[in-house]
């Protein structure tokens, strides 16, 4: 009984919000890692992107209630997903024209991209406070749960209660739906054929008659679909703060390069990495502890190995031991 | 147009615009002295910030962007130089603390020792992780108690363990000590990644080190924040006392007040341009000389310089640490200048980014160009918010008085800040990359 008790505690204090936020976070990864294969550039304004069409999608569905239109017991956000999505990818389509096709016609260097992102960093944190403000904004609605702690208890009669969040579950049903649907189009569409093999060799691409503009404009489509997802349901699940968006762009890029800057398959495994040790380093387990060790044995302060505001240490110690002793990450990424 | 003339023209600009600001007010030009001066402060510390960013990336072409931690750990020294030790906190648990942190310095040391100096396999892998594992609970063992007991004492006020009561224009080359040992730290690891791992790692690095000054209470008192840090300057309050000070002020024709404030700040700025001279001087010095040379050799072409035999990542480490070491001296000014060390205050992008906004405007690669893109993009930081407002009392005009979109505009121009000073970067990179004043 201890045993199924400690079993519960921690599916429901590191498991559950350790898979939810590691799916966020493999969603936002894989537009980093789209980008850096396809493009060839860590794009730091991904954060904002993110935070950009949750905005879209938060005003939408502010609209959406207003009118009374509801999604029964599921968030109106995701009705309202459809158009954040929309005018994220008019966004950075705007972008790549106006500022980022320029230096791929120059050919200009890595860093050079990597310091025009930061402008339009910039540019889009300044463009969201303006519209939405810098502060804390809520919009989840419908039903909070799909289990309660306490309806839990009653059924399994444990003393431990599992609660599971509409927010978790409806983030890992549309992780595993837009990952399955990514897969698809990569592998076998033929603009997804051919996105991989400009990313592969962009020489050899070109040979062969593909039309690198289309490449780019599909991968920027792509990036913002998953932007906007992964911001969305990160909004849905806490809540919706600028800064926040920005501040996810560490962990993400953790993600991505702990699974290998480039590829997709990585950037969700390292997502998943890098979200359940965050999880489990900052989790007080005390009450794990408590009924798995023997008695007069359990411990008697929280035994938390560190506190919660050093989560960005623990993402970014991993980037570090990856770096150190697999540069490519986990799955072979590009090295360039 | 020559460059020197061209260059001391931009500097002129820049001085007009100081000058503009103290005495007319119209428009963004607030017409007081004392706003004039505080923008000028902080232009200085930005410009030696961005002198320290121009060292690493027009240089050497190192893409830090983890200043934000240097800058606040500049702030930490201010705090551990000059604060008055706090009565028994040493005996307290100070020792304890220290033990604690020489403790684990040492577990990391002996785990790196144990991966080198065993030869590859299980039990090498099964050796290090034992280390780390016992390491880190006896470490908490030792540390622990020691946090709590010196968290202890008179939390309202103190609950630190203080500083060394030593004089605070001490804690300046302090500052950029404890900034180049981090970069030392960080350099042996990231050096040697691509560029922009070393910016994700550096940002990372960032993070944590505010994460620390944070949360770690015993050490800086965390969101609680230090206050009434020793300054260099008197006190305005003990200056209007000071009857040769009155008469002074009355010699001018000022009223006590204004005078004082302005003595204060005229005083900093004085220190924070001699502290900016040496080192622009020296840079210069630098650049000049056969080292900043082989340098730029490095930048251009890393492989034909390491082929002419040249170490780069022991070049590259040297220089890091160095330009960190700048940004921790600011840091540390600025710390001085408020008398407080917030550490909730710091934020990447107006400490990280928006430096190299500067840098990137000013001119990378050309010292006098980054002192020049510290003081001009800090200016129109500070003014970007008046030029907002105006600018959107001229489109809200002809709205009606009540709308709700014209209260969200009018509340909403201060957050043009960001998005104009991408804009900038993003005009700069575009039509003039090589900023104001380029590289020769």
């Amino acid at each position: 009984m201890d045993f199924l008790n400690a079993l519960v505690a921690l599916a429901n204090f590191v498991l559950i919000p350790g898979i939810t936020y590691g799916s966020q976070l493999a969603l936002g990864a894989l537009g980093v890692t789209l980008i850096y294969g396809i493009l060839r550039f860590s794009n730091f304004a991904h954060g904002d992107t993110m935070a950009f069409g949750t905005m879209v999608t938060i005003l939408v569905t502010w609209g959406f209630q207003a009118m009374g239109i509801s999604a029964g017991p599921l968030p109106t956000a995701l009705l309202a997903l459809p158009f954040g999505i929309l005018a994220t990818m008019a966004l950075v389509l705007l972008t790549d024209k106006a500022v980022y096709g320029f230096y791929r016609h120059q050919k200009a260097k890595p860093v050079v991209l990597v310091m025009v992102s930061l402008g339009v960093m910039f540019m889009m944190n300044g463009l969201v406070r303006f519209i939405i403000g810098p502060g804390d904004q809520r919009f989840a609605d419908g039903e909070r749960f799909i289990m309660k702690a306490r309806a839990f208890k009653q059924m399994t009669g444990l003393r431990e209660g599992l609660a599971i969040k509409t927010s978790q579950g409806i983030t890992v049903i549309t992780a595993i739906i837009v990952v399955a649907a990514l897969f698809w189009f990569l592998n076998k569409t033929r603009t997804g054929k051919s996105m991989r093999a400009y990313s592969d060799n962009e020489d050899l691409a070109l040979l062969s008659g593909i039309n690198p503009d289309r490449v780019v404009m599909y991968t920027w489509l792509i990036v913002a679909a998953l932007a906007t997802i992964a911001g969305t349901l990160y909004g849905l699940d806490k809540s919706f703060k600028p800064f926040t968006y920005f501040q996810l762009l560490l962990p993400i890029f953790a993600a991505a390069i702990v699974g290998g800057l480039g590829n997709p398959l990585g950037a969700i495994a390292g997502g998943f990495v890098i979200a359940l040790s965050e999880v489990t380093v900052t989790y007080a387990w005390k009450k794990v502890l408590n009924y798995t060790m023997p008695d007069g044995l359990e411990p008697s302060g929280l035994a938390q190995l560190m506190s919660t505001d050093y989560k960005f240490a623990v993402s970014f110690t991993i980037l570090v031991i990856v770096l150190l002793f697999k540069p490519t990450g986990i799955f072979k990424g590009k090295a360039v | 147009m020559t460059e020197t003339v061209k260059t001391g023209l931009l500097f002129a600009a820049a001085a007009l615009l100081i000058v503009l600001d103290g005495t007319v007010s119209f428009g963004i030009f607030s017409g007081s002295w004392n706003s004039s001066l505080t923008i000028l402060n902080m232009g200085l510390i930005s410009a030696i910030m961005a002198l320290g960013v121009n060292l690493q990336w027009g240089f050497a072409g190192l893409f830090n962007v983890g200043i934000m931690g240097f800058t606040a750990l500049g702030g930490l020294a201010v705090v551990l130089t000059a604060m008055p030790v706090t009565e028994g906190a040493w005996s307290a648990g100070g020792f304890r603390i220290v033990g604690g942190l020489i403790f684990g310095a040492a577990t990391i040391v002996a785990a790196v020792l144990a991966y080198t100096k065993l030869s590859a396999g299980r039990a090498r892998s099964f050796t290090v992780l034992a280390i780390l594992v016992v390491g880190f609970f006896v470490y908490r063992g030792i540390f622990d108690p020691g946090v709590a007991a010196v968290e202890e004492i008179n939390p309202a006020l103190q609950g630190n363990i203080g500083g060394l009561g030593l004089p605070v224009l001490l804690a300046w080359p302090v500052g950029g000590l404890i900034a180049a040992g981090a970069a030392w730290l960080i350099g042996k690891t990231a050096l040697g990644l691509r560029s922009d791992y070393l910016a994700i790692a550096t940002l990372g690095i960032a993070e944590i080190i505010l994460a620390v000054l944070k949360n770690e209470d015993w050490l800086s008192r965390g969101v609680k924040n230090v206050v009434g840090l020793p300054r260099p300057l008197p006190y305005e309050v003990d200056l209007q006392k000071d009857a040769d000070f009155i008469a002074g002020a009355a010699s001018w024709g000022l009223d006590v007040t204004t005078a004082s404030s302005l003595y204060v700040k005229t005083g900093y700025a004085l220190m924070f341009a001699a502290v900016l001279i040496v080192l622009l001087v020296m840079a210069q010095l630098a650049l000049k000389s056969p080292w900043g040379r082989m340098m730029r050799a490095i930048r251009d072409n890393e492989v034909a310089a390491e082929a002419m035999g040249k170490n780069v990542t022991q070049r590259h480490l040297q220089i890091f640490i160095l330009g960190s070491a700048i940004c921790g001296i600011a840091g540390a000014m600025m710390t001085t200048l408020d008398s407080q060390l917030t550490p909730g205050t710091y934020n990447p992008l107006r400490f990280t980014f928006l430096i190299w906004v500067m840098v990137i405007v000013g001119g990378s690669g050309n010292n006098f160009g980054a002192v020049l893109g510290g003081l001009l993009v800090w200016f129109f930081w500070i003014k970007v918010e008046p030029m907002g407002q105006l600018l959107m009392e001229l489109v809200t005009s002809g709205m009606a008085d009540g709308s709700a979109l014209k209260a969200h505009l009018l509340g909403s121009a201060a957050h043009m800040r960001l998005f104009m000073m991408g804009l900038v970067l993003l005009l700069m990179l575009r039509f003039s990359p090589r900023g104001l004043i380029p590289e020769k």
